[in-house]
């Protein structure tokens, strides 16, 4: 059960709920609209658009220097856009408003190394009203139960990696944007924490999770593949692994790759992975 | 604003200095060693009678000078490791006002400030006998404004260094200036007309001005009060501007 299966594309709904994967506007948790961001004089990300599902987890890859986490300080609203635009839960990204809606996972785990594993949660808690009970549950969450009085600076890197972790879900936020946050994790854990992400998304929890990992690829109902600041496609574990032509996801992407630069007609970025 | 987050704020740095003895042994008990060495520096002097000794001129300055000198140092590395660690950026990303923050981290800091004055004014009262015409409370009241100036300067300046080596840079060219020009060295008036014109520019002059009134007189001068307010007014400007370097988006 804790395995997501990849849908075929056309029935993505494994459990069915009331919600369509990548529907229509209404149930989109975040809506991306021909978004660039120029920083300095490059173009980190060139006209992208995509629709990312309510109660979904959406999975963005891409190997790095990609412009996953660009896109994602987009979405956080943290991101100065040169142009386009990115709605966030039906407000424009970064709205006042949504601060208490959205809980933001930093690719470098950004926590009080000279507080308390306890005191830390606590505090981010705090800016949400969020308690003592709410803090235990993310500590729970996220296996550092037990931990609680340690000096976050003295954790190891991948208990460290989960304070952070924990510090984003005490919020409980509609809406939960991860940067790679499995880096560093043991494989145990690793399958734990996407069991639970798949457990919030059920519940109505939004998810964007960027990974370089391509097999973390089947653990999300929807992918994002970014390639060079380009959106290369939106779509399936399962039609990856079809448009691919291999169960093998890594390999798939590779081949999208391949296929998005071979023809010989440059007709634009989003080339849908088309075969020839 | 909002009471709850910025309360958070301040118990959070507190409880991050709380973890680190060493420092808090360091902003208390500094500040007094060093008067301490003032006072043995003047020890031997030899006074026409009537003439109030030189610690009880010195000292008492010390006691608004060191106060902002600590207290500027702790906040802007603390504020630039804020900014550095990306925890400044999640923090923004929350709904904390930037008023909740920088007023939490300021209060947390004058807590310290305030303890720091107590114990260095303690010292020089009991200690080394310092005698002024004016009351304790006075001193005691402009020393912790003049660490809550220290703060929010250095609230303001950790936005300028990128790293935590240009902010100790720092100190020379926005805490020794002050030092040399508040009335430390030369009275103010004895200045050139240009150091004198920068003189009034510095917030510290106000406050060593403001010690200096409360050793001439027992009762509270209007001269006192109006250093009082500007310091205050610098307070809250450099907390101000510093919330302006704040920001939510960054390129």
């Amino acid at each position: 059960m804790s395995h997501r299966a990849a849908p075929p594309p056309t029935n993505p709904a494994g459990g069915t709920p009331a919600r369509q994967p990548g529907g229509d506007v209404q149930e989109a948790a975040v809506v991306v609209e021909n978004l660039a961001v120029k920083r300095g004089k490059n173009l980190v990300l060139e006209d992208v658009s995509c629709s990312i599902p309510a109660g979904r987890i959406t999975g963005l890859l891409g190997p790095s220097g990609s412009g996953k986490t660009t896109l994602i300080r987009a979405v956080v609203g943290v991101q100065r856009i040169t142009a386009g635009q990115v709605r966030v839960l039906g407000r424009p990204a970064g709205d006042a408003t949504l601060r208490h809606d959205v809980g933001y996972f930093t690719q470098a785990p950004s926590v009080y190394r000279d507080l308390s594993v306890v005191d830390n949660v606590r505090y981010f808690g705090a800016m949400h009203g969020k308690g003592r009970s709410d803090a235990a549950a993310a500590l729970e969450a996220v296996g550092l139960a037990g931990f609680e009085r340690r000096k976050a600076g003295d954790l190891s890197g991948g208990q460290f990696n989960r304070v952070s972790l924990a510090c984003a879900l005490v919020s409980k936020p509609q809406l939960l944007v991860l940067d790679e946050p499995t880096v560093g994790l043991d494989p145990v854990l690793r399958a734990d924490l996407w069991h639970r992400f798949a457990t919030m998304a059920a519940a109505g929890t939004s998810l964007v999770i960027s990974s370089h990992v391509m097999e973390e690829a089947s653990h999300c109902d929807t992918l994002l593949l970014l390639r060079d600041g380009h959106l290369l496609a939106q779509l399936t574990p399962g039609e990856l692994r079809s448009q691919g032509r291999t169960d093998d996801l890594e390999l798939a992407f590779l081949r999208l790759i391949q296929a998005a630069e071979a023809p010989t007609d440059t007709s634009g970025a989003e080339t849908e992975g088309a075969r020839p | 604003m909002n009471g709850r987050m910025m309360w958070a704020t301040t118990t959070r740095v507190l409880q991050q200095l709380k973890g680190d003895p060493r420092s808090i042994a360091l902003i208390l008990v500094v500040p007094a060693i060093l008067l301490a060495f003032v006072y043995w520096l003047f020890q031997n002097e030899t006074l026409p009678p009537g003439v109030p000794r030189t610690f009880d001129r010195v000292g008492l300055m010390m006691l608004g000078i060191f106060p902002f000198v600590v207290m500027f140092l702790v906040t802007s590395i603390t504020m630039l490791r804020e900014r550095t660690s990306g925890t400044l950026e999640r923090l923004l990303t929350t709904p904390i006002h930037k008023g909740d923050l920088l007023f939490g981290y300021a209060l947390a800091f004058s807590i310290m400030g305030a303890l720091q004055s107590l114990v260095a004014t303690g010292v020089a009262y009991w200690v080394f006998g310092m005698t002024i015409e004016g009351a304790t409370g006075w001193v005691v009241l402009i020393s912790v404004l003049t660490s809550v100036l220290g703060v929010a300067l250095g609230l303001l300046c950790s936005a300028f260094a990128t790293t935590e080596f240009q902010a100790v840079q720092f100190m020379p060219v926005v805490v020794i200036p002050q030092i040399l020009l508040c009335g430390l060295f030369v009275a103010r008036d004895a200045m050139n007309s240009v150091l004198e014109g920068l003189s009034n520019l510095l917030p510290l002059s106000y406050a060593v001005d403001g010690l200096q009134q409360v050793a001439k007189n027992t009762v509270v001068t209007s001269a006192l009060v109006a250093d009082l307010i500007v310091v205050a007014c610098f307070v809250v400007a450099g907390l101000l501007l510093a919330s302006l370097t704040l920001r939510r988006k960054t390129a």
